[in-house]
């Protein structure tokens, strides 16, 4: 009797194009062989070497492939002119993050994270590590894999691939939440809570995928498109694991009511690392949110659309309002970045490539302006670290008017005055809403920014117009690692305010997702 | 050459050509005093060094060009004497489209020497009158801002761009008379300064406007063009409208009341700014527009009446002035009156109001110098009543002002003669009333001026203690001496020949004057009306002068004291209606406005602590959210579907 057996097909891939993803993974293996055999000295400059080489690498790779659209893999990657974008971001992001990251001179005792996470809070072994001045290069390794994890989500065409690249993503952040080096019972509870939400919407998202594949017979995303209108009769499995999918989704991007996290975990995490997952993780999650609805779903777009109505509304009213009443100046940017979240899915409704480009441009913008503004949070300090009470904040332009003057500029651009990028996007955004007959949406997106303003120029009020009450409240003077990123992030918010077409125009080339 | 012009009636033409060559680099004009600018006041402390001396030679190098230029100019044909430089495209949008271009004519010509001779001259004087002051770069950089902002204003081929040097030179002007920022007085005067000239540039803006409106242009070529198929009533408007734009900018009736408070600042300021430049660019700006005022009786007649009004109303002040430099100050809005007048009675009266622009612009900064000259010997001491025979111990400064005193009386053969004379035949052409307007306003001004020479430099002494006069040093006295010079013979160079006429007519136009009066009986009547106004300043003046002011005074003199009124006029008018307009403002706004505005903000606040609550910090009840979230999502998805 024969037993039936089928032959595995490897499927062939294309290692070229995988590359930008790839030679970060790779680096990130790397760098956990340094982690091993290197001499404690030589890791932290090894380490920097490496991530910023293979960023660099990475990005230059995106700018090789632009143009490329292909499929490989076995169909799991996508490879299109919407993925090489958001990939080239994440480079980018991912560059003026890792300058964050590695600002050592801030703390006088050094880096932002824990000298020996493993270390327990308050303990002599604490004091004993800080004071041999040890870092946490491990943070490096994570990094890597994280943005690496980013990179892969952007472009993943299946429902596993893009599961896989989701946690590959963002287990190593969880991880480096909860490695501050101050105020780390803080940090420990944010990471903590942060994961346990996390893997929460991982469910959701896993259990959506099999109801998707048993309503479709399909994980890959043109196996669902292709299913979804000859099988009429499983439509409500199917609506049903969409719901579920989009949860997992819009939990990474911060929309309400998935959205409490947020300001626990921006609050305590190290706010350099805030920083770079603040403008990362939202730059990653939009563009596989995109890829997903826009690829896989297109077809539902009547069902999805009401629903992400709804979320849109809730999440731009509940970041502006409850921004309004925070004390904190993280936990406001983290309500901020709620509010943005809620504005970006303005152009995901829209469904068109008009929206598509608008909402690239936006996360640009956006990113770059969150991570300068969280830089310069990392550099307002009082004796116990971070000063990051707004009240705290009273009269620094007295003490440090170049760092008052950024925090104004960067504040505009968040509440979308003219001449910042700010303005362009939420622009292009509503004029995008607007084409796709969304009008009422845009008029309440118009009405929830006018409220943020009052929030953003608050601490522009504080900053200048009132006096400070203590002298304890400075402005560290950072590296270059700090200044280069802070007078990249500043400028590009600038040049994208005042010169905005030339992304738009690249953008423009190829806006179409394949599948 | 020359005698191809017919000089009974010119229309005047606008055809420019494409400068080439070294027009092409005309833009050098402003570029170089602009960069002084930037380079003291950006530089900061760094430039003390050397930032004054930058400064004078940067206007000198300004003028050396200009001589050049308008050399080359004078070899050109009549009809090509009109460069246009296009720099770039300034504003594009749909029909709206302004070059930012530069024009270089002969009127341009006429100011920009002026500005950078006079200008140069001033830089230099103010080297030796500043000489102790510590924040004298900030000063050199303002002069040198000053320039730059002046020569954009007159050399611009639009008005837009022309409103862009014209808040250039009122910034300057801000920013100088206010130089002495630790004075309230100085402050207070900028301060007037700064609103009053609001007041005109909304005049000005407005004007700009309109012509857009009717013309789709703000080009003066466009314009020019264009004028004719313009409506009465908007003709009217636009030249009603430059005209308040040029009152607010060279202090005339009603926006008048700014000039005197504006001696304030630094002699040599008030010598350039506020006496040969920048107060005449509304004289400027009238002539400019000479195709809009040409079409429109009624603007004319506008134009006049403010220039009758402010002449003899700013001659009436300057009898009554004890502070040297106010009574200056009181002629030079006399004086400008004059030109305004000239240029409200079209082309009869054009070329003759630039003339007496350029002439007054020697003998009026002439004697400015000479007064900061007197000032600075007298430890600053404005009030004339404490100065008295200062001829003995400062012949040089005596000299050159006494020099300036003649031409503005104008006597023949000073300079003031040929300009002011010319200019009273053509007030006769047009009307009696402002002939004989112009005619009593020479006599007042012949009684002013001897007033305050013979109280400056003939009469008692009438010294302070401590004052010990002495003669300036050579940077202030070469200058003012070379202006001296200016005073006596421009007016005999710019009219021989007519020179400045066939220069002038290709852009402005030209119609002789046909006074009713026979010239000459007209020169005679304008020499004895001057004359005997110096004759009753000799009687009173000549020997004792009180050392304070007499308070037993006509009701008259009061007037004239208090400037005519023109501050309590305001004040009645303007700042108490404005302050009832306020609080009446106030009152809704703190009742509805605010009103509501609390009850939104209450409503916004209630939300936001509402929806705070829920942010607990407990992981069990965030997941709990989501899972309702989740439950809301399906619920939505479900009713979509029925």
């Amino acid at each position: 009797m024969m037993i039936p057996t089928q032959v595995f097909l490897q499927p062939s891939i294309d290692w070229f194009v995988i590359s930008p993803f790839t030679i970060l993974l790779g680096a990130g293996v790397v760098s956990l062989l340094i982690e091993t055999f290197a001499k404690r000295s030589m890791r932290r400059p090894l380490q920097l070497l490496l991530v910023f080489t293979s960023l660099v690498a990475s990005l230059a790779m995106t700018a090789m492939l632009f143009g490329t659209q292909t499929l490989t893999a076995g169909e799991a990657v996508a490879i299109d002119g919407p993925g090489i974008a958001l990939q080239a971001i994440i480079a980018l992001v991912a560059i003026i993050g890792a300058a964050g990251l590695a600002e050592n001179k801030v703390d006088p005792s050094g880096d932002a994270f824990a000298a020996r996470a493993s270390a327990i809070p308050g303990s002599s072994d604490e004091r004993a590590f800080t004071q041999a001045g040890w870092y946490s290069t491990e943070i490096w390794t994570l990094f890597l894999f994280a943005v690496g994890g980013m990179q892969l989500f952007v472009v993943a065409n299946d429902l596993l691939t893009m599961f896989i690249a989701l946690e590959v993503m963002s287990l190593p952040l969880y991880l480096m939440a909860g490695m501050a080096r101050r105020r780390r019972l803080l940090s420990q509870e944010a990471a903590l809570k942060y994961f346990v939400l996390g893997a929460y919407s991982s469910a959701f998202f896993l259990f959506g995928a099999a109801l998707v594949y048993g309503a479709t017979g399909g994980i890959n995303f043109d196996d669902i498109a292709f299913a979804i209108p000859t099988r009429p009769q499983m439509s409500t499995l199917l609506v049903t694991g969409v719901v579920l999918i989009l949860v997992g989704m819009l939990f990474k991007v911060g929309s309400a009511p998935f959205h409490q996290w947020t300001p626990d975990v921006y609050q305590g995490a190290p706010t350099t690392l805030t920083a770079f997952m603040a403008a990362g993780v939202k730059v990653a999650a939009f563009g596989a949110m995109m890829r997903l609805v826009y690829s896989a779903f297109g077809s539902l777009i009547w069902d999805w659309r009401p629903i992400l109505w709804a979320v849109t509304l809730i999440t731009m009213f509940v970041g502006v309002f409850v921004a309004l009443v925070q004390s904190d100046i993280k936990r406001m940017l983290a309500y901020s970045s709620i509010a943005h979240a809620g504005f970006i899915m303005v152009g995901l409704i829209s469904g068109t490539n008009a929206g598509i480009i608008s909402i690239l441009f936006y996360l640009t913008a956006y990113a770059f302006t969150t991570l300068g503004i969280f830089l310069l949070v990392s550099l307002i300090r009082d004796a116990s670290g971070e000063a990051s009470g707004i009240e705290s904040w009273r009269g620094l332009a007295s003490k440090s008017p170049i760092t008052a003057l950024s925090i104004t500029f960067l504040m505009l651009a968040l509440a979308g005055f003219p001449l910042t990028s700010g303005f362009i996007a939420k622009f292009s955004i509503f004029a995008s809403a607007i084409q796709a007959e969304q009008t009422p949406l845009v008029l309440l997106a118009i009405l929830a920014s006018a409220i943020a303003v009052v929030f953003y120029l608050r601490i522009v009020v504080l900053m200048y117009f009132r006096r400070s009450e203590s002298d304890e409240v400075a402005v560290a003077i950072p590296s270059n690692f700090t200044i280069i990123a802070l007078v990249v992030s500043i400028l590009m918010t600038l040049i994208l305010g005042v010169y905005p077409q030339p992304l738009f125009d690249l953008l423009a080339q190829s806006p179409l997702f394949i599948r | 050459m020359f005698n191809l012009i017919a000089l009974e009636s010119i229309h005047s033409v606008v055809s420019s050509e494409v400068a080439t060559g070294v027009f092409a680099k005309m833009w050098l004009l402003i570029a170089l005093p602009l960069m002084g600018a930037i380079v003291l006041l950006l530089g900061g402390n760094r430039t003390n060094s050397f930032g004054p001396l930058l400064a004078v030679g940067l206007p000198i190098a300004s003028f050396s060009f200009a001589v050049y230029l308008w050399i080359e100019l004078l070899a050109l044909s009549t009809q090509s004497r009109s460069q246009n430089l296009v720099l770039f495209e300034w504003i594009n949008i749909g029909s709206f489209q302004v070059p930012f271009g530069l024009q270089l004519d002969p009127l341009s010509i006429s100011f920009v020497l002026l500005i950078t001779g006079v200008g140069s001259l001033i830089h230099i004087y103010s080297l030796g009158y500043m000489d102790h002051d510590l924040g004298k770069r900030r000063f050199f950089g303002y002069l040198n801002l000053f320039v730059a902002a002046m020569l954009l204003l007159v050399l611009a081929d639009n008005y837009l761009l022309l409103y862009v040097g014209w808040e250039g030179v009122g910034l300057a002007s801000y920013l100088l008379i206010g130089y002495y920022q630790h004075k309230p007085s100085a402050a207070a005067a900028a301060k007037k300064a700064f609103v009053v000239n609001r007041v005109g540039d909304v005049g000005l803006s407005l004007a700009i406007m309109l012509m857009f409106l009717a013309f789709h242009t703000v080009t003066f070529a466009g314009i020019s063009d264009k004028a004719e198929q313009g409506s009465a009533t908007a003709l009217f408007l636009i030249g009603l409208f430059l005209l308040i734009g040029a009152a607010g900018k060279s202090a005339q009736v009603p926006l008048q009341s700014w000039l005197l408070d504006a001696m304030e600042g630094p002699t040599p300021v008030s010598a350039l700014i506020h006496a040969a430049t920048m107060v005449t660019a509304g004289v400027y700006l009238i002539v400019r527009s000479n195709s809009i005022y040409d079409l429109s009786i009624a603007a004319q007649n506008a134009v006049i009446v403010v220039g009758v009004v402010t002449l003899l109303a700013g001659a009436v002040i300057g009898i009554a002035k004890d502070d040297i430099k106010k009574a200056l100050a009181a002629s030079t809005m006399s004086q400008i009156g004059y030109m305004v007048l000239a240029a409200g009675l079209g082309p009869i009266g054009y070329v003759y109001a630039i003339m007496h622009l350029l002439t007054h612009g020697f003998f009026k900064a002439g004697m400015f110098l000479g007064a900061g000259s007197v000032m600075h010997a007298m430890n600053d001491e404005v009030d004339m009543r404490k100065y008295g025979a200062l001829r003995k111990v400062m012949l040089l400064t005596f000299s050159t002002f006494f020099v300036g005193y003649l031409a503005i009386l104008g006597i023949p053969p000073f300079a003031g003669f040929y300009s002011k004379d010319l200019i009273i035949e053509a007030a006769f052409d047009r009307s009696l009333i402002a002939g004989f307007a112009t005619l009593l306003g020479a006599g007042v001004t012949a009684f002013y001026m001897s007033r305050l020479v013979l109280m400056t430099f003939f009469s008692n002494k009438r010294w302070e203690d401590d004052a010990h006069p002495h003669e300036s040093p050579l940077t202030m006295t070469v200058p003012m001496v070379i202006l001296a010079i200016g005073s006596v013979g421009s007016g005999f160079l710019l009219t021989f020949n007519d020179s400045l006429k066939k220069w002038l007519a290709p852009v402005t136009g030209y119609q002789t004057p046909e006074p009713p009066i026979a010239v000459p009986i007209l020169i005679a009547m304008t020499l004895i009306t001057v004359a005997a106004g110096v004759a009753i300043a000799v009687m009173l003046y000549w020997r004792q002068v009180a050392s304070t002011a007499p308070n037993d005074v006509s009701i008259f003199t009061k007037a004239a004291r208090k400037d005519l009124y023109g501050d309590a006029i305001n004040e009645a008018v303007f700042m108490r209606g404005g302050q009832k307009v306020v609080s009446a403002t106030k009152v809704f706004d703190n009742s509805v406005v605010e009103g509501f505005v609390q009850f939104i903000s209450r409503l916004t606040l209630g939300i936001s602590n509402l929806v705070r609550s829920s942010q607990t910090g407990y992981t069990r009840n965030y997941a709990l959210a989501m899972l309702l979230g989740v439950a809301l999502m399906l619920l939505l998805a479900a009713i979509v579907r029925l």
